[in-house]
């Protein structure tokens, strides 16, 4: 019994921590199946993380905290859009700038506004998400295999874990059963193919960027107004960089980049559960070592041990129309 | 007097300081196949990019059926009517032709009865002109015979009524070209326009029944094709008459000093590129090597010019063997015993585009006297052998200090050539001598590749296009999928012959 309940609450926590990796996958699917490389999925979520903590603490309301997040990620979308789409500039370089300016700023209005560098004041239960407890919870927990599944697992998330996973198919659903999904691959795959059929490739480029920043403002506002009640300095921690990885050995694809999410989270989920955990034989595993983990599994995932993962053809090539 | 289908006047485009195209007048009339022909660079391709709508005019106005229309992007172009199919083919790779065809024109958010429309309606036309193809094929697995059909198909479910082909023979067999040809004419009895760009003179003749000459970037005549002739056109597009064919001495040939045994290849993705080839070349003669594009031409030139590595097999130069799987010698120790490499790409392998032209002429000998001495270059020497070697080549501009990549094609095509044959090499490689370059400057180039043979040198010729190796080669091997698939002596030998060996058929 002890046993089952470890792995229920291994499986909660695994979807709770891959949610922001999802939400930031799902964006970087729509950047770069477009052909925009992005790298700066870490920066906009630190910044949607501190917009959203910002905006529902002066308004009062996470869900307005959640739209100016969007609003704002959208800008930053955007505004590589505009470097790296319109005057052709690296895409890689123009990642890395936004991801630098992005530390100093939160860092910088925090502490201008709150007097504290990089941290934002703790939100009330009305500022932020609470989690959500379905209905019949409490009483069907005692039933067993499928109480734990229900009332351990199914229930007692945060909105914007229930949303993730949502995003999923609907991801899918759009790329692959659209007529804007099939345009949104013709341009990452060769954008002179979509030119020729008269569609703008430049336009093409910023929708795609556009629905990336407000997904990724998801991932943001989970982690300062959901699963923390405020905003601190770098909180984002390299998940921006881990989805990416997650999608790219998820090859650019909506399922499979979900499987590598949920693969990250449990590593990390697990890491959690090991630390001060005597191992026989092994005993004690170092705190750092198990923390290192998750990245050493993207390290070794992505050296090519689940074969090579092929890129959209025109991916981090700007559009030069005119020779 | 019914007014054209498709009618421009005074049309004018520059690229920065480069005018394109410069007052062009153009009418096209109905139900014709007009040709359009000139060298590389003459402006053709541009000027019907902005009939496509994918370059806007500087200046001037595009009637279609005695209307003025704007043409701001393609999608304006398409509705007017216009389909182009262009060189490079507009096809996204992993999709599925049927994705490809209805992309930008699916008619429906989400994908459902239009789909199922659309297919049905593609199906009709493939059936109506006989085209063949799988609709759910994906592009990658189709020839390029079947990838420009599709191309054709699309242009039709658009609704094409011109169709605009830039240069659609340059990869295909001629077998295909048949095809093509069968199809065009076809599409012309519907009553359809086709404009067709190229620079063979044959395609001309051949096909239309009006021409247009265009020589950088202006429109030098009109004529109808029945009566011109190959020769006039050819004078019209370089502005001198031209010699169309190749002089050539009776072979003397000579021992062998060039023989490759069973040679294998691998490409950079590990795929076995060149499969098991065996050949000699003699002092004094051509082997000429045809094939479609991809199939081991390129590898078996690099492996035989120290670029890449031997697989199995191996290769000997007078005899002495010089490269197998466990050592090969290296581009320079090869120069050394008198083997000299023209390489297909030229702007990739061949130039230093970014180089002056003088530092390109003595690029590889640079190291030498008296092009420097003690490790320092000899500037004044190497102006004056430029200057004379550009003038002994008829490189033009003539002048040593212009960056490389601002000369014309052909006249790189020059400077690599001078460099190569300067030392009198007994081994010649070859690979595609005369792509993107002009007919004046081919003819020169083939002269002197013939030059070289008199002299006695071994030449090793390849390129995909027929003409070329049938005018120059003294025997002829075919290539397909890696393999020697046939060798002929160049007496009586077709290019339909050729053309079968080549599509892997024979």
């Amino acid at each position: 019994m002890e046993f089952l309940s470890d792995i229920a609450s291994l499986i909660n926590s695994t979807l709770r921590i891959s949610t922001p990796l999802v939400f930031a996958a799902m964006a970087g699917i729509f950047a770069e199946r477009s052909g925009v490389i992005d790298f700066s999925l870490e920066g906009k979520m630190l910044m949607a993380a501190f917009v959203a903590a910002v905006g529902s603490y002066y308004l009062g309301n996470p869900w307005l905290g959640l739209l100016l997040a969007i609003i704002v990620c959208v800008c930053l979308s955007m505004l590589h859009g505009f470097a790296s789409v319109t005057h052709k500039g690296d895409q890689v370089v123009s990642c890395v700038a936004i991801n630098i300016l992005i530390i100093g700023l939160t860092t910088a209005l925090a502490a201008a506004w709150f007097g504290q560098a990089g941290l934002t004041p703790t939100l009330n239960e009305e500022q932020r998400f609470l989690e959500i407890h379905l209905p019949f919870a409490d009483s069907v927990r005692d039933i067993p295999i499928i109480g734990t599944l229900y009332s351990d697992i199914l229930s007692g998330h945060y909105v914007f874990v229930y949303l993730a996973y949502l995003s999923v198919p609907i991801v899918f659903w759009i790329v692959f059963k659209t007529s804007f999904g099939l345009r949104l691959r013709a341009v990452g795959e060769n954008p002179s193919a979509v030119d020729t059929a008269g569609i703008n490739v430049f336009a093409m480029r910023y929708k795609a960027l556009a629905v990336n920043g407000v997904l990724i403002a998801f991932a943001g506002a989970h982690l300062s107004t959901a699963v923390n009640a405020n905003f601190f300095r770098e909180m984002s921690a390299g998940r921006g960089y881990l989805a990416l990885a997650a999608m790219i050995f998820g090859k650019w694809h909506p399922k499979t980049a979900l499987i590598a999410c949920l693969l990250f989270g449990f590593t990390d989920a697990l890491q959690i559960r090991l630390q001060g955990v005597e191992l026989p034989a092994i005993g004690e595993i170092p705190v750092q070592l198990i923390q290192a983990l998750p990245y050493i599994l993207t390290v070794v995932l992505l050296a090519g041990f689940v074969g090579k993962a092929i890129a959209p053809n025109a991916i981090g090539q700007p559009y030069i129309k005119e020779r | 007097m019914v007014s054209p289908i498709l009618e421009l006047t005074d049309v004018n485009k520059s690229f920065g300081h480069v005018q394109a195209n410069k007052n062009i007048n153009l009418k096209i009339n109905k139900g014709t196949i007009h040709g359009i022909i000139g060298e590389n660079g003459a402006g053709k391709s541009t000027l019907m990019s902005i009939v496509f709508g994918l370059y806007q005019a500087n200046s001037g106005s595009i009637k279609i059926n005695g209307k003025e229309i704007n043409l701001r992007s393609p999608r304006d172009s398409i509705i007017n009517g216009i389909g182009m199919v262009h060189q490079h083919f507009m096809l996204v790779e992993n999709f599925t032709v049927l994705e490809n065809i209805i992309l930008g024109f699916e008619g429906e958010t989400v994908f459902g009865e239009k789909l199922q429309k659309a297919k049905e309606d593609l199906e009709k036309l493939c059936q109506t002109y006989n085209f063949n193809i799988d609709l759910d094929a994906t592009i990658s697995d189709l020839s390029v015979g079947f990838r420009q059909r599709v191309e054709i198909l699309k242009s039709l479910y658009r609704g094409a009524e011109i169709l605009i082909l830039d240069e659609p023979t340059g990869v295909l067999t001629p077998q295909e070209v048949d095809e093509l040809f069968k199809i065009l004419r076809s599409l012309k009895d519907e009553g359809k326009t086709i404009v067709l760009i190229t620079h063979k003179l044959i395609e001309i003749m051949d096909l239309t029944s009006e021409v247009s000459v265009m020589r950088q970037g202006e429109m030098v005549g009109h004529t109808k094709t029945e009566d011109t002739s190959k020769e006039q056109l050819a004078e019209m597009m370089v502005g001198r008459s031209v010699l169309l064919r190749v002089d050539k001495k009776e072979i003397k040939k000579g021992e062998t000093v060039f023989k490759v045994n069973n040679l294998s290849v691998k490409d950079d993705l590990d795929v076995t590129r060149v499969k098991d080839v065996n050949l000699e070349i003699c002092s004094g003669e051509i082997l000429g090597i045809a094939g479609v594009t991809g199939n081991g031409q390129t590898e078996l030139l690099e492996a035989l010019s120290g670029i890449r590595k031997v697989e199995s097999g191996s290769i000997e130069l007078f005899g002495e063997k010089i490269s197998d799987q466990n050592n090969f010698l290296n581009p320079r120790m090869l120069k050394e015993k008198g083997l000299a490499h023209v390489p297909e790409d030229r702007q990739r392998m061949g130039l230093i585009s970014d180089f002056k032209a003088h530092e390109n002429l003595i690029f590889g000998y640079h190291d030498q006297e008296p092009y420097s001495k003690s490790a320092i270059l000899n500037n004044k020497e190497i102006t004056e052998y430029s200057n004379k070697v550009m003038q002994e080549y008829d490189v033009r501009p003539n002048s040593p200090n212009l960056i490389t990549s601002n000369f014309s094609g052909g006249n790189q095509q020059k400077i690599i050539l001078s460099r190569e044959l300067n030392e009198n090499p007994k081994v010649l490689l070859v690979g595609q001598p005369t792509r993107g370059v002009d007919i004046g400057a081919i003819e020169f180039i083939h002269q002197r590749l013939i030059d070289m043979r008199d002299k006695g040198a071994a030449i090793l010729l390849a390129s995909v296009e027929l003409d070329e190796i049938l005018s120059l080669s003294d025997r002829i091997i075919v290539m397909f999928d890696g393999k020697i698939v046939g060798e002929k002596e160049n007496k009586n030998v077709t290019d339909r012959e050729l053309g079968l060996l080549m599509a892997g058929v024979a």
